[in-house]
C-alpha cells in the first residue's frame, strides 16, 4: 500500500471540505487510480475532477503517472492568476 | 526575480528592478481588479495559489523567457489574498535593448502565466456573491 497527500485548491477545496486529504492505494498505482479513489470517497467533486489536473510533487502530470508512497499530489481546476 | 506576495505591489519597485543602462526599453504591465464583467459588478478579487508549485512554474517561465528572447531584466509580482477594484495583482517588468523584445516577451510571460502557473481568482460582487473562476468548467459557484 502507498501513503498518498492530496492538497486541494479555489473549488475544488471547497467541494472536498478539505484543503488536504490522506489517502491510501493499493501499489503500484497511478494518477489515474488517485483521481477514481477520489471520486469514490468525494462524489462531489464529480463535476469539476475531470477539469483539474493533478501534479505530483510540484509537477503537471497525466493519469499514467507512477505515484510513490509519500508523495504529494495537487489537485489543479483550471487556473485564473494573473 | 519572482514573488508571490499578500502586500499591494510596489510597482516602482519592480521597474527599478529592471532597470538597464544597456536597455532602450522598460515595460511594465499591471493586471489589476476590473469593477464591471458585464452586468456583474466585482467589489475584489481573491486570490489564492499553490506556494511551492507557483514560485516553481513562475521560475520556468523567466528561464524560458530570457531563452527566448533577449532580456535583461524580468521581474513578476503576483499579490495574493484580497485585491480591491483598482488594484494591482499582477506586475510584469521587463527591460531590452529594443521595444519589440520587451512587448512580446512581456505578453508571451503575462498569457503563459495565466494558462500554467496555480493561482486562482474568486469574485465577490456588490451583491455579496462569490465564484470561484476555473475557466472552462461549469461548476464554479
Amino acid at each position: 500500500m502507498i501513503d498518498i497527500n492530496v492538497v486541494l485548491f479555489a473549488r475544488a477545496r471547497e467541494l472536498a471540505g478539505a484543503d488536504s486529504i490522506k489517502l491510501t492505494l493499493d501499489d503500484p498505482a497511478t494518477v489515474g487510480d488517485l483521481k477514481a479513489a477520489l471520486l469514490q470517497q468525494y462524489p462531489d467533486l464529480s463535476t469539476l475532477l475531470p477539469h483539474c489536473t493533478m501534479a505530483v510533487d510540484h509537477e503537471y502530470s497525466d493519469d499514467d503517472t507512477a505515484l510513490s508512497s509519500g508523495c504529494e499530489v495537487g489537485c489543479i481546476p483550471p487556473v485564473s492568476g494573473g | 526575480m519572482i514573488q508571490i506576495t499578500r502586500e499591494p505591489i510596489d510597482s516602482t519597485a519592480a521597474l527599478q528592478q529592471v532597470a538597464d543602462p544597456d536597455c532602450g526599453a522598460n515595460l511594465m504591465f499591471l493586471g489589476t481588479t476590473r469593477r464591471w464583467t458585464g452586468e456583474t459588478e466585482t467589489l475584489e478579487l481573491n486570490y489564492e495559489c499553490y506556494q511551492e508549485m507557483a514560485e516553481k512554474e513562475l521560475h520556468k517561465l523567466c528561464t524560458e523567457a530570457r531563452q527566448r528572447w533577449d532580456l535583461r531584466g524580468l521581474c513578476v509580482v503576483h499579490r495574493i489574498g484580497n485585491v480591491p477594484v483598482g488594484q494591482a495583482s499582477l506586475a510584469v517588468a521587463v527591460s531590452s535593448p529594443h521595444r519589440g523584445v520587451a512587448f512580446d516577451a512581456a505578453q508571451w510571460l503575462i498569457d503563459t502565466l495565466k494558462q500554467v502557473v496555480p493561482i486562482w481568482k474568486q469574485e465577490v460582487t456588490r451583491q455579496g456573491e462569490t465564484r470561484w473562476v476555473h475557466p472552462g468548467s461549469e461548476v464554479n459557484r
